[in-house]
């Protein structure tokens, strides 16, 4: 493996594990602060890569489909949330299950009455259709460069949202003690509106500016939603920082796997899990 | 609970069921064994969630693990023998029970779930993406395994109602099995365990091994009737690994009552059938390819408004609670 070959790869992972982080923080934030398991959180991935195929046709951009897109999927999440989830907070985790596996029935079966089953995809927007050299059969494409730049910059938004904002306050203290939360004063059910339609409008946003990559697909939902499974049991429940670590070590993990050992390579993610769980149980950042 | 009858209640139906090829044949019946594989397979599953308070996610794993086993066993267009097969079958999945037990019985609550979904995910990837299985288009198993005692057949499988009364034998014999195992002093350890893991602890319970052993047994319990299935069917694709099938099964559990083992027998009746309906073209003309969408509403609504499931109407209607009926 030459340099720029494995640079390739490098590059290919670390893109790759950002998307992930994108659909894995919404799913760990719901989880860790609304203790909340959504089994359809995949769904709204695949919403968000269908709605910018449709979007994108309609208008010719990618970057006007997205723009549109992003208030449907926040207004999507709020709307659930108050429909659905609410019921379920102090419910079994098992009801939890069950509702959200069915919304995944729901949302398949919908997506194949508006949408139809064929694949589709979606073109690159024209200003990041480019790519760069690297040796002379070898290059580089712009646009999954600009994935991890943009995954970045929401990551670190993310972060400021969480630790540094009054609004990232109330939802830390919302996840250690509800109770008291409401007790000062403060709305915690508007709180958990937000945090859910945040994470929602996180993984359609990742299925969006996926969607130029990995084409348009049925059932494109549960791939990424086991793999973010995967990513929330590394890093541990709850922890961002922890599905930031974990989806990299996924991305990668996967990625060089492809390449080096292919016939394996399905199973690499899984072996890590059961490592980690061996290891520590509770996820490498999460709370023994 | 008026024990007496539901001591009489289980071999009442299954009387009746055991009858039910005098009367009709073929479509009925198939779709009857079909059940009653179903129905143990919920079985094993209603011994986690509704007896050990572990919810899995991914009990396919053993269903299709098994149905694998069987298929990969068989030699080609020649019977396997169902003396030894079916026993290589259940033990294999007692084996990666046993394994994978030990490592999701580490974690808890939504973990659990999680990690059980993941562990069965990874077997669905490895029979789909190498050629273990014949990939993702599966195996043929051409033949039924056959029951002979040394060169006398003792019952031809290839028959629709043999292989019925088997299946129904079988759906008897892990009922009865549950029944004692819950009854015993470990099945009320591991009722205990459901409702206080710690205080079980405290008064000295191995809790680890005991959830085990039911991990365990609940995984070959699943074997058996993914070997049925597989031989019912005559062919195993990774479809009978992937996540909707421990989706369904959860809800045949949560519908028909976790917690009470007949609920099990009723929940895979009422889901197998409500898919039959749903899925009926000469009932729903074309709309009946899209018959997820009624089945998502309904397992939707079950969860909302009908936690106790179909054994947890009587208690609405004023008769004693059977879900605690084991609490007694």
């Amino acid at each position: 493996m030459d340099f720029a070959f494995f640079l390739i790869q490098l590059l290919n992972g670390l893109q790759y594990g950002l998307l992930l982080f994108l659909v894995a923080s919404g799913l760990t934030l719901v989880f860790g602060i609304m203790g909340i398991i959504n089994l359809a959180h995949g769904s709204f991935y695949m919403v968000g890569a269908y709605l910018a195929w449709s979007l994108s046709s309609l208008t010719g951009s990618l970057t006007a489909a997205i723009l549109l897109a992003i208030p449907l999927t926040v207004i999507l999440g709020m709307g659930l949330e108050r429909l659905l989830f609410r019921h379920l907070y102090q419910r079994d985790h098992l009801y939890q299950v069950l509702l959200t596996y069915g919304l995944i029935l729901v949302f398949e079966e919908l997506r194949s009455l508006i949408w139809g089953d064929d694949v589709h995809g979606v073109a690159v927007p024209a200003l990041l259709n480019a790519s760069i050299p690297l040796t002379d059969n070898l290059s580089y494409p712009v646009y999954r460069l600009a994935i991890s730049g943009v995954c970045l910059l929401l990551a670190a938004g993310l972060y400021f949202l969480i630790q540094k904002t009054r609004l990232g306050m109330m939802i830390r203290a919302g996840a250690s003690n509800r109770e008291m939360v409401q007790s000062l004063g403060i709305d915690i059910k508007l709180i958990y509106t937000l945090v859910f339609a945040l994470g929602i409008a996180l993984a359609a946003f990742a299925g969006m500016i996926n969607a130029p990559l990995s084409s348009v697909f049925p059932n494109m939902g549960s791939q990424v939603l086991i793999i973010c499974f995967v990513v929330v049991v590394i890093g541990g429940i709850g922890s961002v920082k922890g599905a930031m670590a974990a989806s990299l070590m996924i991305g990668l993990a996967e990625t060089f796997g492809q390449v080096l050992v292919p016939e394996v390579a399905g199973m690499i993610v899984y072996v890590l899990m059961a490592v980690v769980l061996v290891w520590r149980p509770e996820g490498l950042f999460g709370r023994g | 609970m008026n024990s007496r009858l539901t001591n009489i209640l289980p071999f009442l139906v299954a009387g009746l069921l055991a009858l039910f090829p005098l009367v009709e044949s073929t479509f009925y019946m198939q779709l009857l064994t079909k059940v009653l594989i179903m129905a143990i397979f919920a079985m094993s599953l209603d011994l986690l969630v509704g007896y050990t308070g572990l919810v899995s996610f991914g009990h396919a794993a053993y269903f299709g693990l098994a149905g694998y086993a069987i298929a990969l066993m068989a030699p080609k267009y020649e019977t396997i023998s169902l003396w030894w097969s079916l026993p290589a079958a259940i033990g294999v999945c007692a084996l990666f029970a046993l394994i994978t037990g030990t490592l999701v019985l580490r974690t808890r609550g939504i973990y659990f779930i999680m990690v059980t979904l993941a562990f069965s995910q990874m077997l669905f990837f490895i029979f789909h993406d190498t050629k273990i299985g014949g990939g993702s288009d599966g195996i043929y198993l051409y033949a039924k395994p056959s029951m002979n005692f040394g060169d006398v057949q003792l019952l031809n499988l290839e028959k629709l109602e043999n292989f019925y009364w088997l299946v129904l034998v079988l759906t008897v014999a892990v009922y009865l099995l549950l029944h004692r195992v819950l009854g015993s002093t470990f099945g009320r350890a591991l009722l205990g365990i459901k409702v206080n893991e710690h205080r079980m602890r405290a008064l000295g319970f191995p809790v680890f091994r005991y959830q085990l052993a039911s991990f365990t047994l609940s995984g070959a319990l699943a074997g058996m009737a993914g070997y049925l299935a597989a031989a019912q069917y005559g062919f195993v694709n990774p479809e009978i690994l992937s996540w909707h099938q421990s989706g369904a099964v959860l809800m045949m559990v949560i519908l028909g009552g976790m917690g009470t083992l007949y609920g099990s027998v009723i929940g895979a009746f009422a889901f197998v059938l409500l898919q039959e309906v749903l899925s009926n073209q000469a009932w729903f003309g074309p709309s009946a390819k899209h018959w997820q969408l009624a089945m998502g509403i309904f397992i939707m609504l079950v969860a909302l408004y009908l936690p106790q499931g179909l054994a947890g109407l009587s208690q609405r209607f004023g008769r004693k609670p059977v879900a605690e009926a084991a609490d007694e």
